[in-house]
């Protein structure tokens, strides 16, 4: 091989590591697997057709699903191999540099692409469905908004194998993500990565904040909707507000790496600690942008398996809308150590210490609904019943991270990871679990199975506890985060050993999981009725899986739980109204632009982050025309004929 | 079919845009004027900075009235209590980064 071309292909790939190499051939493996059974099967074209060029919000969701699933995964295992490396002192299992790389990749997939991509599962999987609604008021940017997602995602991958990962923390803060500190690619893939996904994270904000506005079926006003659908327009509040920050503060850092520009450098009037900040002001709304959605599928869940109406309803309403507004008014206390001065941090402090109150409200309506109920454990009630002790220790080590000169002592410790990990997986991962159990019936036509989900939750449930409870203690003891090594005899062994046994046991349950979707793919229960769980919203009124336009005539609304009143009703032998006749409904049409769109974002992301810039004008020329494309595009929709409704709806066996 | 005609209709019915033409003149103007006192050092700092501030303020509006059909609504004007908490948080943000990185005021830049 000449020399010119084995220097550019070592800088190139990542050599040297044998995990590393192992990724190389499972990815070339794994990717050959695909392309046999797509071409074996003849599925290409079924691929391009239903699922690539859909603008279906079940579809989308169910993509968003398995994306934030196959991250989970890729999170998890960088999880496992820091917990191995600090399972002892003076461990060599993983080297210095790459230790950094695999705590950055952690945090960065953990956050922006398993914790952001589940939410909007759970938003597109469920929000047309519990308001009434055909699809999302804009489908098409739906589609666009998954692709960004997909494709920052796949390109923040890349730097796994091509490049090298980012190393700088999933905050990136500079100085050391700058240049001078941080040659190469790596960082550069953290920006391109979620600048492309956080552009699809405001658009589909923007998108289930008017869906929710405007496309709710008659007579179903804001107070009649249902929770899940509140905490979703709380967090799309959030989101359309918080994420144009980091949009901002990445590309001025990207700026600062590729053209030389001084916003955050040491000198020339660059000021390292504005970055700070600015990725705060996005990244304190975006841990309530995760939880929040969460909150609203335990609501949902808790009324629905204790067989009462949400205790409490419009109080919930209130905390989530105040959590909402007060999330903005807290971010300092990321950084109190920064020194801001004795009025700065009261000032956050006190912030902090008051939006745990809206909170402390909503666990008490979960308990309250719960009180003197018809109580079902089921695999998704398990999870939100885990999700409760585990929160409430959570807030209060918050609570108590939130005291600005006792912050001093714990600031980057282990207590605050296990703090930070007790609210984010006993918040937002548990409820996502929870959401994922309750609606897979209505997305795949079956249950998971009950028995193989539960023990999945014990193992999980267990080896979180066993997990992060010593790491509070081996916070205590002075060791902070971000250390890859550590000599024996401070008294941390114990602590660090416990803890990595959780992490398997954790792991354990994540097997389980997937083990349960295997199995239930050929053995779960199938729900022939569209109601398994004998719900209360309007979800449980379709077949499972619901027909691709949704509702074939729009429910009219005159109630909370609309389905649960309908029910009531028809028990009651009280006469039925005369349903209407079907009418053309009125969709919108599939289109590949999006999936074009997002690939040119992506070439185009590659180019700036190996500053090669003919990749870059080659995507962004793309982008132009794919959005000029659609701007002068007519042939957008199309009507559903009345005889098709009637062949549809014969066949689910509804009239 | 009978949408996508009239979509068609729509757009061929309406002219010139003249209010697109008239907004997309006054943000390049207002640009151009910010970066030209930037550039040109036209002022000292502290006027400076107030100037393009309302400059950038002024940009909003132009983007809002001209771009954003702020006017024009259906039903509830959810867009409008949109801004207003956009205002009240902007506000918070811009004045919290200052007092913050001035560190509470003990430090003058």
């Amino acid at each position: 091989m000449p020399v010119g071309v084995q220097n550019y292909t070592t800088h190139f790939f990542v050599t040297g590591d044998p995990l590393i190499y192992g990724v190389d051939v499972s990815i070339i493996l794994v990717s050959l697997a695909i392309v046999y059974v797509l071409t074996r099967y003849r599925k290409w074209g079924w691929l391009w057709r239903e699922w690539l060029t859909t603008v279906d919000h079940k579809r989308i969701g169910i993509m968003y699903l398995i994306a934030a699933l196959l991250m989970l995964f890729r999170g998890g295992v960088d999880g496992l191999l820091m917990r191995t490396q600090l399972a002892w002192p003076n461990m060599h299992f993983l080297e210095a540099e790459h230790y950094n790389q695999i705590f950055t990749t952690h945090g960065t997939i953990m956050i922006l692409f398993m914790a952001m991509p589940f939410i909007f599962a759970m938003f597109n999987i469920a929000v047309p469905l519990q308001i009434g609604a055909r699809d999302v008021a804009f489908p098409y940017l739906n589609a666009i908004s998954f692709w960004l997602f997909f494709f920052g995602a796949l390109l923040f991958n890349h730097s796994f194998v091509i490049g090298g990962s980012p190393d700088a923390g999933w905050t990136s803060y500079p100085p050391l993500a700058d240049l001078p500190f941080n040659p190469g690619p790596g960082e550069n893939y953290y920006l391109l990565g979620l600048q492309i996904s956080g552009i699809g994270s405001i658009a589909t904000g923007i998108n289930f904040f008017v869906t929710i506005l405007k496309m709710r079926a008659p007579g179903m006003t804001l107070m009649r909707m249902p929770l899940f659908c509140w905490s979703v327009l709380a967090a799309c509040i959030i989101i359309i507000f918080a994420f144009p920050v980091l949009t901002v503060a990445l590309a001025l850092l990207l700026i600062d790496r590729i053209a030389g520009a001084h916003f955050f450098t040491m000198f020339d009037g660059g000021n390292p600690m504005m970055f700070v900040n600015m990725f705060w002001i996005w990244g304190h709304p975006e841990v309530y942008i995760v939880v929040l959605p969460a909150f609203g599928i335990f609501s949902e869940v808790v009324a629905t398996f204790s067989r009462k109406r949400i205790f409490g309803y419009s109080s919930m309403v209130a905390s989530m809308l105040a959590i909402a507004v007060i999330s903005y008014f807290t971010w300092v206390h990321h950084f109190f150590t920064m020194g801001a001065g004795p009025g700065v941090n009261s000032f956050f402090a006190v912030a902090t210490m008051i939006i745990a109150i809206p909170t402390g409200v909503k666990v008490f309506n979960w308990l309250m609904t719960m009180f003197q109920g018809r109580i079902r454990i089921t695999t998704p009630m398990l999870w939100t019943l885990g999700f409760i002790p585990n929160f409430a220790i959570g807030g209060a080590t918050g609570v108590m991270l939130s005291v600005a000169p006792a912050d001093y002592q714990y600031h980057n410790s282990y207590f605050l990871i296990a703090h930070f990990h007790q609210v984010l997986i006993g918040g937002t991962v548990y409820g996502m679990l929870a959401g994922m159990y309750y609606w897979w019936p209505k997305m795949f036509g079956f249950k998971l199975d009950e028995r193989l989900g539960k023990w999945a939750f014990w193992f999980f449930n267990i080896g979180f506890y066993v997990c992060f409870l010593p790491q509070y203690l081996v916070g205590f003891m002075g060791m902070t985060r971000r250390v890859y090594i550590y000599p024996p005899g401070l008294g941390w062994e114990i602590p660090n050993l416990i803890s990595t046994i959780g992490a398997y046991l954790m792991g354990v349950g994540f097997i389980l999981i997937v083990a349960d979707v295997v199995y239930s793919i050929r053995y779960g229960e199938r729900d022939l009725t569209g109601d398994p769980w004998d719900g209360r919203t309007l979800e449980w009124s379709l077949s499972s899986p619901p027909p691709h336009y949704n509702f074939a005539r729009i429910p009219r609304v005159d109630s909370r739980d609309a389905w649960w009143e309908m029910k009531q009703r028809r028990q009651r032998g009280e006469p039925m109204e005369e349903p209407e006749p079907l009418r053309p409904i009125h969709m919108p049409k599939n289109s590949g632009v999006p999936f074009i769109l997002c690939v040119a974002f992506f070439v185009a992301g590659f180019g700036f982050v190996f500053n090669w810039y003919v990749f870059s004008v080659i995507g962004l020329l793309t982008v132009a025309i794919c959005l000029f494309h659609r701007s002068f595009d007519y042939d957008t929709d199309y009507y559903i004929p009345v005889e098709e409704l009637e062949h549809h709806e014969a066949a689910l066996g509804r009239t | 079919m009978a949408h996508t005609s009239e979509g068609a209709a729509r757009h061929a019915a309406s002219g010139p845009p003249w209010m697109h033409i008239i907004g997309f003149v006054l943000s390049i103007v207002l640009t151009l004027a910010a970066l030209w006192l930037v550039l040109g050092h036209a002022m000292r700092p502290a006027p400076l900075f107030f100037t393009i501030m309302v400059l950038a303020v002024l940009q909003i509006a132009v983007q809002l009235f001209f771009f954003m059909h702020i006017t024009e609504s259906y039903g509830p004007a959810w867009h409008v209590w949109m801004l207003a908490l956009g205002v009240v948080l902007v506000v918070a943000i811009v004045a919290g980064s200052i007092w913050i990185m001035t560190f509470g005021g003990d430090v003058a830049y």
